[in-house]
């Protein structure tokens, strides 16, 4: 692994997490460095899904720690990080724009940022349906753009290529490599790197619980 | 520490015989309730001994939401489930008295067993709640269900107390002075309790722990197997 | 982002959820019906009698209306797993549960106005004491059971079968509440005794579980 000149934006140090008897991630140690665009790979299981939870906060490590952006309190931070799950975490009875200005509000964000937001996935933000009714991959954008509504440093995905059409997909990989210029950082866990082949700066493969490899190119294969 | 519990058996075994001994023959026959008024001497201890339990896993709960040890958890789930036990003992010889005495089984006026009644349905639901929990954090959310239910007691008091204002029932003991003799047995028998709830306790922790390193074992184990 | 907007947009929110899905108010308003409607064929009694059955028929089917409730209303940040989009949020559960809370007792409360006419008719209900009072004795009742209804909905949410876990939870806590909400109103009805004493104890009861709440809250989000 190249050292970084800048510091790590995740550390993760021996990072254990059980689920009763079965262990989801079995000492996860771990950097990953600011501005880069990383993809993690690995099968069903594998604990992608639990370490980006870590990182986001909603789940405490059975042993180890985890640090995002220098402070292991994550709430502290939570202002600068964007977490997008495998399912919407969006209110089916809402609409899109209905949706973002609640979220918003938790942040402390004025509607017409949302607006911009959705315009910025191709959204339409009149759009007066409730979210149940949106296609799937009008869902999983409507999902992107709740994630970076408040414009985060570091940006979490859960899957955001499952169920999408191609179209929907293209947008979102066209976002996500806007965001690297911007030197955000990203953390994409997902069963799809193909899509992202242009933009990762890394691919991360995870096997039961630990990450097995680290390389700049997406072998056939994986 | 083994010789302590030893020790501590050994005491509790004494003091209980001693103590049956005392309640059933030595103490003297009360006058207008007769031989019935001898299951006092086993309701009255474990109520004592329960709301001891009931007050150490309050302050076992503060301590946890606190510090966070895993002592203090242990402490707490134990105390809860033998001071059920001890809770159930008052409930079941509680109107066993009643029934010679008063002609009833039960009066919810009744402001000392009702409120045992409450304290003892609150504790049940916390011992369910454990039981039923899917959280990484039970002992968390434990000692918050905790402490609503010690906040839940003055009222439960408060309330009965005045419910019985309202609809007059009589009283089992209390008032009047106690005859000395009645009252060293009362004591004895108490100590006799306290040390077995201590015995119980103690050996019900020392499972916990057991429990709980096993349980570590086996996740340590899962750690190390390398199937994915 | 201040603490009271942030209530009151999920309050909003929650509004027109209920508003939209109607998954809470029609089965809650249902089965406060067919509790009615049972308790009239079970009890049958004259006038006179009802007074002092009706305050414990009238909190007791409000008490299980109340649960469909609260069993709702957070199953519906449950569902897409919304509840970690405000979990990671820099927003304070507090508000949150204020939100739910205040939801709770509006939609609790739409249904004692519903069912308290039909208890009126079948029940051949007319208060002999001051029926004013009745007013502070639903709003503090209404408030103690939809506080702690709130708050062990959310406990119940990180247990097995945790529908049938909330009322395990609330009902051995609730009893004082229940005692001074059923003798508060058989009072009134009656008018044979005051219920200031009863309304006082709901006021402590509220006070004390309010504060409670509020302050322990924020650990029942965090906790998994």
């Amino acid at each position: 692994m190249a050292v970084s000149e800048t510091k790590p934006i995740v550390v993760a140090d021996g990072l254990i997490k059980q689920f009763g008897r079965f262990s989801a991630l079995r000492g996860v140690t771990e950097e990953f460095a600011p501005g880069k665009l990383y993809v993690i790979v690995g099968d069903n299981g594998a604990g992608k899904t639990t370490l980006l939870r870590a990182v986001a906060g909603l789940i405490h490590p059975t042993r180890g720690t985890i640090t995002v952006l220098g402070t292991r309190k994550i709430k502290d931070v939570c202002q600068k990080i964007g977490y997008m799950a495998h399912s919407s975490l969006l209110y089916d009875e809402l609409s899109g724009i209905e949706n973002l200005n609640y979220f918003g509000e938790l942040y402390g964000i004025r509607s017409d940022t949302s607006r911009e937001v959705i315009a910025r996935l191709k959204l339409n933000p009149a759009l007066e349906r409730p979210v149940g009714q949106y296609s799937q991959g009008m869902r999983q954008r409507l999902s992107l753009a709740r994630a970076v509504l408040n414009n985060p440093e570091l940006l979490l995905l859960d899957e955001p290529f499952s169920n999408v059409d191609s179209r929907s997909a293209q947008q979102m990989t066209e976002l996500l490599s806007e965001l690297r210029q911007l030197h955000k950082t990203v953390l994409v866990v997902t069963h799809y790197p193909a899509h992202l082949k242009s933009v990762a700066d890394e691919f991360v493969s995870m096997v039961a619980g630990t990450v097995v490899k680290r390389s700049g190119t997406l072998e056939a294969g994986v | 520490m083994k010789r302590g519990f030893t020790l501590l058996a050994t005491v509790a075994g004494l003091l209980l015989s001693f103590g049956l001994y005392e309640a059933l023959i030595a103490a003297p026959t009360e006058r207008t309730m007769g031989d019935v008024q001898r299951i006092f001497y086993y309701h009255v201890p474990s109520a004592w001994t329960a709301f001891l339990l009931f007050l150490i896993n309050f302050a076992a709960s503060v301590v946890f939401l606190v510090r966070r040890n895993a002592a203090a958890d242990i402490l707490a789930l134990v105390t809860a489930e033998v001071g059920v036990v001890f809770c159930t003992v008052v409930l079941v010889t509680g109107p066993l008295w009643a029934r010679p005495v008063w002609g009833i089984w039960w009066a919810p006026g009744d402001i000392r067993l009702t409120t045992t009644l409450v304290l003892w349905l609150i504790y049940i639901s916390y011992l369910m709640l454990r039981r039923f929990s899917t959280s990484s954090q039970t002992p968390l959310v434990a000692a918050i269900v905790a402490i609503f239910g010690a906040l839940d007691v003055p009222l439960v008091y408060f309330s009965i107390w005045f419910f019985r204002t309202q609809h007059p029932s009589p009283v089992i003991g209390g008032g009047g002075s106690l005859d000395p003799r009645m009252a060293r047995v009362l004591l004895i028998n108490w100590a006799a309790f306290l040390c077995l709830a201590g015995l119980i306790c103690w050996t019900r922790y020392l499972l916990e722990i057991a429990r709980r390193q096993v349980e570590e074992a086996q996740g340590m184990e899962s750690l190390l197997e390398r199937s994915p | 982002m201040s603490y009271f907007s942030i209530a009151r947009s999920s309050l909003v929110k929650d509004i027109r959820l209920e508003w939209r899905s109607k998954d809470a108010i029609n089965a809650m308003l249902f089965f406060a019906l067919l509790v009615v409607v049972i308790f009239s064929f079970a009890f049958d009694p004259t006038a006179e009698e009802s007074r002092t059955i009706a305050g414990g028929l009238v909190w007791v089917a409000v008490l299980f209306a109340a649960i469909v409730a609260l069993n709702q209303t957070w199953s519906r940040e449950l569902r897409n797993q919304v509840l970690d989009a405000y979990r990671v949020s820099p927003a304070t559960g507090t508000p949150l549960f204020l939100a739910k809370a205040v939801g709770n007792f509006i939609f609790v409360s739409a249904i004692e106005a519903l069912m308290t006419p039909l208890f009126v008719v079948f029940y051949k209900l007319r208060a002999l004491g001051p029926v004013g009072e009745l007013l502070p004795t639903a709003v503090l009742g209404t408030w103690a059971l939809v506080v702690n209804g709130t708050f062990f909905a959310a406990i119940s949410l990180r247990t097995r079968s945790r529908e049938v876990m909330l009322p395990l939870l609330l009902f051995p806590l609730s009893i004082p509440a229940l005692l001074a909400m059923v003798n508060a109103t058989t009072a009134i009805l009656t008018g044979e005794e005051s219920a200031r004493f009863w309304v006082a104890l709901l006021l402590a009861y509220d006070v004390v579980f309010t504060t409670a709440c509020l302050l322990m809250f924020d650990i029942v989000l965090e906790a998994e």
